[in-house]
């Protein structure tokens, strides 16, 4: 298949995907138990004219499509909707937010591909030792979920070290960077295992394979080998994992920012869903969903370009 | 196979793996697993006390006889609430493996079965789902139907189903092209009866190892939901619960409720893991698509 048309199906599947999503999550209004209006305004009764002014404002007497219809060409038009729970515009409280929360990703990203790689890198070329070492420590490391590593790094750094700052999310960014350091680490702990042992194990089979032999038996220096034969076509499957690790740290951002008291999208997510206030719900809902397949759909496209027998194959299964 | 759904599945630590061959290793894990089974079924027989009953007087109590975990900012004991905590942690995940593994290898064997639209229908729906992690999934049903045991536990075994039909189908798929099948076709069975008797038999390893990993997964999420705040509500105690509740005490210097908790999730998950793995090479199943 022509990469034209492999990047133009990936896109296809991608708008495909987003509209079936946005429709699923505007719909889980009106599955929603009781009145519409009412979920609207945070599970609380308010007065009837209130309701009556709620239903008007977001269309609740019209049929579920024209409803979803409009929801859809407010968010393409830049209209968020409003959170009554808040009294705000969805917009505004995004705004505030956004920006911690795209740091502590770019944070964690930073810190799986340097270390996962790093790590992967070390125990797949620094002999036996290493090797055992980073595996368990990997392996102990992949067990720690999110929420076990905030409270360990809660317990070592407000009890017995103060390096770092337990809670909230600072000022400028040197300040904001201090605070998101823990919740950085918490977040990204699995996946930097995770990352490492995908490395180890793809150097590793490049090592051991025939062109590595060959360019060994030509005499070539073993850095050399290292740089031009095994990291070369070795990075194609540590590109791909690392790609769809970040793609879902969005998710994981939510655990990270409550425990440490984050003021960003992930805790805001939380604290709405807790209010059960269903449009700042939907919105982030879709958001985060919304981030996760665009950046499974870039890593895809980008493996493919880098090579072009991973689109050939596609074509010749799908 | 896009990349996506070769790694959107389940990592599986190769050193797990690896130890999961060693007999004393499973021994230990398949103990755990059974003593937190017998633990959480009788839960209210083992707790040396009410998990529920607060003594103000005793509060954060150092371990003792009497209370052998110690107690909590209120003074409950924290080994009857562990105890008492293993019936909702451990309930939760098993209803969502037992709910997404019978959705799923359904799903799964009757697209392999019928193939043409309903295997691309199918495999759509399936496709969209992968794009809703659990944890978003459960957090919107908790913001529908309101926090609690519930809505999460319903999210997750929706969220996990197209990672337990995407496997069975493969292998689905590859069963169905043997010649015994073809076989029973000629002899004039149904494709209901060869479906039930022959094919599911079959692919019941597979079914099985499917489930037993992504028990400790189920269990995590879980957690995560009820340490967020979304799921089961306190003062009832839950393993999640008690990992948040005892969040604020850690400043304090006394780290002991989140501590105990988080720990008892990381073996537990740990061992449930081993068992999957043990299952795994007992089974000859290598990767899981």
């Amino acid at each position: 298949m022509p990469i034209a048309l492999f990047v133009g199906r990936r896109l296809a599947a991608l708008v495909a995907t987003l509209l079936i999503s946005s429709v699923a999550i505007y719909g889980a209004l009106a599955i929603a138990p009781g009145d519409p209006a009412a979920s609207l305004a945070g599970g609380s009764l308010p007065n009837p004219q209130a309701l009556a002014q709620i239903r008007a404002e977001y269309h609740l007497d019209d049929p579920f499509w024209t409803q979803y219809w409009q929801w859809l060409s407010g968010l393409l038009h830049g209209d968020l909707g409003r959170s009554i729970v808040f009294r705000s515009d969805v917009a505004d409280l995004l705004s505030g937010r956004i920006a911690n929360t795209l740091l502590l990703v770019a944070y964690a990203a930073t810190l799986i591909v340097v270390a996962g790689v790093g790590l992967g890198l070390l125990a797949a070329l620094r002999g036996r030792r290493v090797n055992q070492l980073v595996t368990v420590a990997t392996t102990v490391a992949m067990g720690a979920p999110t929420f076990v590593m905030a409270i360990v790094l809660i317990w070592i750094f407000s009890t017995k070290l103060s390096w770092f700052p337990v809670y909230g999310s600072g000022d400028g960014l040197a300040d904001k960077l201090w605070h998101l350091t823990l919740p950085a680490v918490a977040l990204s702990c699995t996946w930097v295992a995770y990352v490492s042992q995908v490395t180890r194990a793809s150097v590793a089979g490049e090592l051991r394979s025939e062109h590595v032999e060959t360019a060994r038996g030509r005499g070539l220096p073993n850095a050399a080998i290292v740089r031009h034969h095994v990291l070369r076509n070795a990075a194609g499957p540590i590109l791909a994992v690392s790609g769809l690790t970040v793609a879902g740290l969005f998710a994981g951002t939510a655990v990270a920012e409550q425990a440490f008291g984050v003021n960003g999208i992930g805790s805001l997510l939380i604290e709405s869903a807790a209010k059960q206030d269903l449009a700042v719900v939907q919105i982030l809902a879709l958001l985060m969903v919304g981030a996760f397949v665009v950046v499974n759909t870039v890593v895809d496209v980008a493996t493919a370009l880098l090579d072009p027998r991973l689109a050939e194959r596609q074509g010749a299964t799908a | 196979m896009s990349v996506a759904q070769l790694t959107a599945g389940r990592a599986r630590p190769a050193l797990v793996r690896r130890v999961a061959g060693v007999g004393v290793v499973t021994a230990v894990a398949v103990a755990i697993c059974a003593l937190l089974t017998a633990v959480a079924i009788l839960a209210p027989l083992l707790a040396p006390h009410d998990p529920n009953a607060v003594d103000p007087l005793h509060a954060f109590a150092p371990a003792s006889g009497a209370h052998p975990l110690g107690t909590d900012d209120t003074g409950r004991d924290l080994l009857s609430r562990l105890i008492a905590g293993a019936r909702p942690s451990l309930a939760g995940p098993a209803l969502v493996i037992v709910a997404s593994t019978t959705v799923g290898a359904f799903l799964a064997i009757a697209a392999a079965w019928r193939g043409g639209w309903l295997d691309a229908t199918i495999a759509r729906l399936l496709e969209v789902l992968f794009a809703f992690p659990g944890l978003i999934l459960a957090v919107v049903a908790a913001a529908v139907f309101g926090a609690g045991f519930v809505a999460p536990v319903v999210a997750l075994s929706i969220a996990y189903v197209p990672i337990v039909a995407r496997v069975v189908r493969t292998a689905a798929l590859k069963e169905r092209a043997l010649p015994y099948v073809a076989a029973l076709q000629v002899q004039g069975a149904s494709g209901w009866s060869i479906c039930v008797r022959h094919l599911l038999p079959n692919l019941l390893p597979l079914i099985v190892v499917q489930a037993a990993i992504g028990f400790g997964y189920a269990m995590l999420d879980l957690a995560a939901i009820s340490f967020l705040g979304l799921g089961i509500q306190p003062p009832s105690p839950d393993w999640g619960v008690m990992i948040a509740g005892g969040q604020p005490a850690i400043l304090d210097g006394n780290p002991q409720q989140s501590l105990y908790a988080a720990l008892t999730v990381v073996v537990a998950v740990v061992s449930f893991n081993l068992v999957g793995e043990r299952l795994a090479r007992r089974f000859r199943i290598e990767e899981q698509g």
